[in-house]
């Protein structure tokens, strides 16, 4: 089965976020594989274990989304390959990002397509779908469940917290939602490994796109920090005044009740 | 300039859900003056359409099928591109729901438009529609605009505030015929866990519960507050994986982002990776027995203490207040 994986480098869960220059500070900030696009990668594995096949893992980035794909490899995907925009693309959006991977997979006969469903940083969620699209095959958003027998499909999807078991057949992307396993730590002999497997770099031009093709539509004008939260007030006293003093204070003073 | 905007309204158990108000209220702003107009999809939903144009909606275009009654994106998709094809909007805009995120980026790539999803608040300024949404799990925010084609977002529930119903407003509701072919994904089975009373994401009201609550049992002083105030339960991942609860209520970065007026965290220690899903609350209150704990630091009223004796008497409180309000 030929399997791709769709990766973003994203900043740090952890990281505290800065802004200098109008935009967020990435000076000395850790970056980590999306976690959403880890439980693609291990998901993919597991499907080219059970059903044969090889895994591509895809970045859209700069150079330094090596490191992320070089892990992804270490996890146990066969090759990965970063089309790399630095010198092309200054303010992508979601349209330049999947035009580009779209023009990458379309001639490359994949069966199954993987990505997260959402990125922690932007948080749009719409590069898989807009793919699926893009190539003209079926799509399921926010899985916890894969199940393939040979070309049919039975996915389980998380709808806020429903399930819905959908039927469907290869060729297909998902997205994938948290529970749909646990993603493994690559292993020291994985590591050793990943330094050997294929990373492909590509530009723009090796795809024949032109700058104009994937030319956002959206434009970021702003990016601000919330309003820094004043102190909260911690209550005290008798716990059964402070109840009331706080229901008193939800009424009153916030509002909200 | 004036526009022409679509709103999807969408249904959940046959009625329209308060997103797809909010939604008609964002498209209000982005119409300039235009026209906004409702857009049904589904079986047997034209009698919502009324409702739409007491929230606000000019007009409402109805498609209806059999191959409609779940939605679908393949369906869903041919429905609503039928619909952009005869009205040729300006605008678009959807609720930021499971439906809404599975369908818009679908429907932006096949129109070749710009999508900006999430949005929280949106306003005209300097000629251009300017919205807002959050970044790096509402850590940050960025304001965005659409430079080339139409003006297509998605809102997010609980951000921006409905019109007012008005009943005395009246607007066409016509039906337009699409037929739907080949639903390349359908849905076998549909598993209910979480949609018992309130829905979490559209919730006013969140009582929390994390691993301090100790047990499943733990959670019912939870539901009883819940209930007195008309919220609904949700949970760290800490309880959902000493399962004390279904995963459906976990809330954070990897679970649901709520954005309630008031959110009460009982027995949450305040990870970063919970107030990802928590923090943009208009109003946080957390109630925990370690005065050390973080989530003091994001809450805008705390209480040190056991919740097992908070909750409930916080609870009867608010039962005195309802009773005299
Ligand atoms: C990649 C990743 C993603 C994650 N995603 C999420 C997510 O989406 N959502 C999420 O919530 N977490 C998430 N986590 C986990 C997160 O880091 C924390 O582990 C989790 O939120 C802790 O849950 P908790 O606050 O319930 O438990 P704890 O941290 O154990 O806190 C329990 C709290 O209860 C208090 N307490 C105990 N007994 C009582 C009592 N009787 N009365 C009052 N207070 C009491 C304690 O003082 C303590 O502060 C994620 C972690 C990772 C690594």
């Amino acid at each position: 089965m030929n399997i791709y994986v769709l990766l973003k480098r994203t900043f740090d869960t952890e990281e505290k976020i800065t802004i200098s220059g109008g935009k967020i500070n990435e000076d000395g900030a850790e970056f980590i594989i999306n976690p959403y696009d880890e439980y693609a990668v291990e998901e993919a594995i597991q499907v080219r274990d059970s059903n044969g096949g090889e895994v591509t893992v895809i970045s859209v980035g700069t150079e330094e989304a090596e490191k992320q794909l070089r892990t992804a490899l270490a996890m146990g995907a066969d090759k990965a390959v970063l089309i790399n925009t630095e010198d092309d693309v200054e303010n992508g959006d979601q349209f330049t990002t999947s035009k580009i991977i779209a023009e990458y997979l379309k001639d490359k006969e994949a069966d199954l397509i993987i990505g997260g469903n959402v990125a922690i940083d932007g948080g749009s969620g719409q590069v898989g779908p807009r793919v699926a699209e893009l190539l003209n095959i079926p799509y399921v958003t926010t899985i916890t469940k894969l199940e393939i027998d040979g070309t049919n499909v039975t996915v389980t999807r998380d709808v806020e917290g429903d399930s819905e078991v959908i039927e469907t057949s290869l060729p297909l992307l998902v997205t994938a939602q948290q529970g749909l396993n646990e993603p493994r730590y690559p292993s020291l002999p994985g590591i050793m490994k990943a330094k050997k497997k294929p990373l492909d770099e590509l530009e723009l031009d090796d795809l024949d796109l032109e700058e104009d093709d994937v030319e956002a539509k959206t434009k970021t004008i702003e990016i601000y920090l919330p309003p820094k939260k004043e102190a909260g007030k911690v209550l005290s006293g008798e716990l059964n005044d402070q109840v009331k003093e706080l229901v008193h204070l939800l009424h009153t003073e916030a509002k909200v009740v | 300039m004036t526009r022409k905007v679509l709103v999807l309204g969408e249904t959940r158990d046959g009625s329209l859900r308060n997103v797809s108000f909010e939604a008609i209220a964002a498209a209000k702003t982005v119409a300039d003056g235009g026209e906004v107009i409702g857009v049904l999809i589904g079986e047997n939903v034209s009698a919502l359409g009324t409702e739409l144009v007491q929230y606000g909606a000019d007009r409402v275009v109805v498609v209806e099928g059999e191959k409609l009654k779940q939605y679908t994106s393949d369906g869903y998709a041919q429905a609503l591109l039928a619909v952009i094809e005869k009205e040729s909007p300006e605008g678009l805009v959807l609720g930021h729901t499971s439906q809404g995120k599975d369908l818009s980026p679908r429907i932006a790539a096949k129109l070749s438009s710009g999508l900006i999803s999430d949005t929280t608040a949106v306003e005209v300024a300097g000629g251009n529609v300017v919205f807002t949404r959050p970044i790096y799990s509402g850590k940050a925010f960025e304001k965005k605009i659409v430079t080339d084609g139409l003006i297509f977002a998605t809102v997010r529930p609980n951000n921006i505030a409905p019109l007012a119903k008005d009943e005395s407003r009246s607007g066409e509701v016509a039906s337009l015929s699409v037929e739907i072919k080949d639903l390349r994904a359908i849905i076998k089975e549909v598993v209910r866990k979480a949609s018992e009373g309130v829905d979490l994401s559209e919730a006013k009201v969140v009582i929390s519960g994390g691993r301090g609550v100790k047990s499943a049992e733990g959670f019912e002083p939870l539901k009883e507050l819940a209930n007195v105030l008309g919220g609904a339960v949700g949970a760290s991942r800490g309880a959902c994986d000493a399962d004390y609860c279904d995963y459906s209520l976990q809330i954070g970065q990897t679970g649901k982002v709520v954005t309630p007026d008031l959110y009460i965290a009982c027995g949450i220690s305040g990870a970063i990776q919970h107030l990802a899903g928590m923090s943009n609350s208009k109003v946080i209150v957390a109630i925990n027995k370690d005065p050390e704990a973080n989530i003091f630091k994001v809450a805008d009223y705390g209480i040190v203490g056991d919740l097992f004796e908070v909750v409930p008497l916080l609870t009867e409180e608010f039962k005195k207040l309802k009773v005299h309000s």
